[in-house]
């Protein structure tokens, strides 16, 4: 069976910059679009009317939602969507573009490894765009693909292009990406999606799905060994050796790095040390194991050990603290209020927290940094402190995507009200605005 | 196929599988961790099918903690519900069977015609259920892939009181971590295999050598055709007036009510030829076997607002 690997990856784009197109676009020219898919679009496009293109289908139909969003005409969640190549596996988590619903986009970006960003060659870069930028540089994805889209309205200019490139990168300094591509297509046509097609020969760069197929995944194996423990066995566990000893099964999910039969961990927060005896799964023990197997550990030695606690390498241990300054995306209409009961969750432990001070109010149209502030409005993003009942074990949200965020849960209404990213002690590093 | 991690020093085989795999075992642990009461759904389907094997994955040497729960329209294929019955005994775990004809003795079901399909009248009786044993967590074996209204479906998806499902109000799910809060009588669908293709569930399958009920292999089957479906004939489904039976090579590529799941052409006889022919095939999943998705274009939508899987 031939090794694949995925790539999670989310667009936006202000509503119609033809996002809808474009994923209709990648879909069907990857063949990914069964024949009864095809039928019901036809059979819309041909009640509906619609712009089809040389296609003469309707390509947005295909990633049409809900009723509720049928009747509205837009999207209004968070859809996610499969196909696969010969090279790859993708999943795309589909964010509508308007900006009531950052909170979607915010939602999609948390998962993925790279975000495409559409602009409509004619209308040039919007505020919009800039927000998607934003956003995409706070939740850590460090790879961005600005597709021009709708190049076929500008006669395929590549001055058009070039001018929107420019533009985006001045503005994409002040942020924080590893990697920037420029890609002008027609999603309409087909232009450079999938196909190159043959009005855009003055673009020498990889059309957008060699891109996405060759670009990074997430590789967590390389970071410092990291694993959150979720649950304590019930049966106690002998060993391959024949000894008598028992042991007790942590299970949980190694979320970044390695670990191996005989290295010395501690646990935390307890500081206590151990060694891995043995690493459980169901298909035989490992010698190592590495992100982001989930596995059972035993240790050599006993030690109350919880849901909620965390194993490390005790040369590389995360901060065990109760402060935390973090970025925070406000994702209920309820707003922020400082003496409200809130629940923590990161990792495996969920404690309360009190939310001690707002620093600022980030303008994610501008990036001014707004002081004064003392609430968060839904879509609201910003800087705050807070403290919490219990120690978490943490790293930055930039040095650890695992580790480094969290959500924020009403304690009344049980609404998940914020998503949150830990920063360094240096502070800064995952605000773009620093 | 080799486990993760034969050479130390070695990355472990970047296979989705493994990381499919991964995730749904985090899932239905993190499910576990935080919820009282939690059961898992299993019709002897090959999405159930996984999610057993899963359940080892996630919890053996340990018994599984939740009994598994069968919703029985009384119009299942035999052979699927002696799997059923076979597989929860060879795991050693407890199977709950819920049946649609105890609701419709019961008058809490009315059907408007005898030999109507009684898919969605399972909502009903799934709701009783989770009343019953007080469960606050259903693990389900539904994929994204499957479906338009599944695409929007969160990986822990809140129910309220009286089960309904309310797409326009989802809790964000942002990364792994997911919100299992819930107040008094409100309860989660839990899908772990959410991110699988029914291409990723056929792997599945074959490289752990999982056994599935033969419906699922080539085989002659008494069909007629009806809207463009193969509809299978059985007792509880004859001919209609004007049709005439025809034998034909099928396998089932979903295993449902008998009443709403049709077969199709094939002549995959073994979980390889299958996976070449998902690999391939032109039509997907429910629109090839599914009567009761064809009604409307909403129809999953609004059944799973009501509570359905
Ligand atoms: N001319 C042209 N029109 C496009 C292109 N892509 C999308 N459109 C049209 O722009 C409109 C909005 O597209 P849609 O995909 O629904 O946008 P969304 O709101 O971003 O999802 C529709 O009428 C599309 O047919 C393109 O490349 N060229």
């Amino acid at each position: 069976m031939a090794t694949v690997d995925t790539l999670r990856f989310t667009t936006a784009g202000s509503v119609d910059d033809g996002k809808s197109t474009l994923i209709g676009r990648l879909l069907y020219d990857t063949k990914s679009i069964l024949e009864d898919q095809l039928l019901s679009i036809e059979n819309t496009t041909a009640k509906r009317g619609g712009h089809v293109g040389k296609l003469g289908v309707d390509l947005s139909l295909l990633t049409d939602g809900l009723t509720a969003e049928r009747e509205q005409g837009i999207t209004i969640d968070v859809a996610y969507r499969y196909f696969a190549t010969q090279k790859r596996r993708f999943i795309i988590a589909d964010t509508p573009g308007h900006e009531q619903y950052t909170r979607n986009m915010v939602t999609g970006a948390s998962t993925a490894d790279l975000s495409l960003i559409l602009v409509d060659a004619g209308k040039g870069l919007q505020t919009q765009s800039r927000r998607h930028a934003i956003i995409a540089s706070l939740l850590g994805i460090p790879h961005v693909v600005v597709v021009v889209n709708k190049m076929d309205l500008t006669d395929y200019s590549q001055e058009v292009f070039n001018k929107i490139r420019e533009e985006f990168i001045a503005f994409a300094r002040t942020l924080d990406f590893a990697e920037i591509d420029f890609i002008p297509v027609s999603a309409l046509e087909g232009d450079m999606v999938v196909d190159r097609g043959n009005q855009l020969d003055w673009y020498q760069g990889p059309t957008l799905l060699e891109l996405l197929e060759t670009t990074q995944a997430a590789k967590n194996a390389a970071g410092d060994f990291r694993f959150p423990v979720q649950l304590v066995a019930k049966a106690k566990l002998g060993t391959n050796d024949n000894s008598r000893a028992e042991y007790r099964g942590y299970m949980g999910r190694i979320e970044s790095g390695r670990v191996s039969v005989g290295d010395r961990i501690a646990v935390l927060p307890s500081g206590l040390a151990a060694r891995v005896r043995d690493i459980v799964t169901l298909d035989g023990s490992l010698a190592t194991a590495a992100a982001p197997q989930s596995v059972t550990l035993l240790l050599d030695t006993q030690i109350d050990i919880s849901r909620g606690d965390m194993f490390a390498h005790a040369g590389a241990l995360p901060t065990v603290t109760r402060q935390i300054t973090a970025n925070l995306s406000w994702m209920s209409a309820q707003p922020l209020e400082l003496s409200r009961r809130y629940l923590i969750k990161h990792t495996t432990q969920t404690v309360r927290v009190l939310l001690e001070g707002i620093d600022f109010r980030l303008n994610v149209n501008s990036l001014a940094r707004e002081t004064g502030i003392t609430t968060f409005k839904l879509n609201d993003i910003g800087r705050v402190r807070l403290k919490t009942l219990r120690p978490l074990m943490v790293d930055s949200y930039r040095a650890n995507r695992a580790t480094g965020c969290f959500i924020l849960i009403d304690e009344v209404t049980h609404q998940t009200v914020a998503a949150g990213m830990i920063l360094g002690d240096n502070a800064d590093g995952a605000c773009p605005a620093a | 196929y080799e486990t993760f991690g034969a050479a130390p020093n070695d990355l472990p085989a970047n296979d989705h599988l493994d990381w499919l795999e991964s995730e749904a075992i985090h899932i239905m642990r993190e499910v576990v961790a935080e919820t009282l009461n939690p059961a898992l759904l299993f019709s002897g389907g090959k999405d159930s099918i996984v999610m057993l094997r899963l359940a080892e994955k996630a919890f053996r040497p340990d018994r599984f903690p939740f009994p598994l729960l069968h919703i029985d329209t009384g119009h299942n294929f035999p052979e699927v519900i002696a799997f059923r019955d076979r597989r929860a005994a060879e795991l050693g775990e407890k199977l709950i069977v819920r049946s649609v004809q105890a609701s419709i003795d019961a008058g809490r079901v009315v059907l408007r015609r005898p030999d109507e399909s009684r898919n969605v009248y399972q909502t009903a009786t799934l709701l009783d259920a989770i009343r019953e044993f007080e469960f606050d967590a259903l693990f389900g074996g539904a994929r994204r892939d499957e479906e338009k209204a599944r695409a929007k479906e969160r990986i822990l998806s809140h129910r309220d009181e009286f089960g309904q499902w309310d797409p326009k109000n989802q809790r964000p799910e942002l990364w792994d971590l997911y919100n299992a809060r819930l107040h008094k009588g409100e309860h989660f669908r839990a899908f772990p295999i959410s991110n699988w293709t029914e291409f990723d569930v056929w792997q599945y399958i074959a490289r752990e050598k999982l056994a599935v009920p033969g419906i699922y292999f080539a085989h002659d089957r008494l069909v007629v055709v009806r809207n463009g479906l193969l509809a299978p004939i059985t007792d509880i489904t004859p001919p209609r007036a004007g049709e005439t039976a025809v034998t034909r090579t099928v396998r089932f590529r979903t295993v449902g009510d008998i009443t709403c799941t049709c077969p199709v052409l094939s002549d995959a006889a073994t979980v390889e030829e299958i996976l070449v022919e998902t690999a391939i095939t032109r039509i997907t999943e429910r629109g090839a076997t599914r009567m009761d998705d064809q009604t409307s274009d909403a129809s999953m939508e609004l059944r799973k607002k009501e509570g359905y899987f």
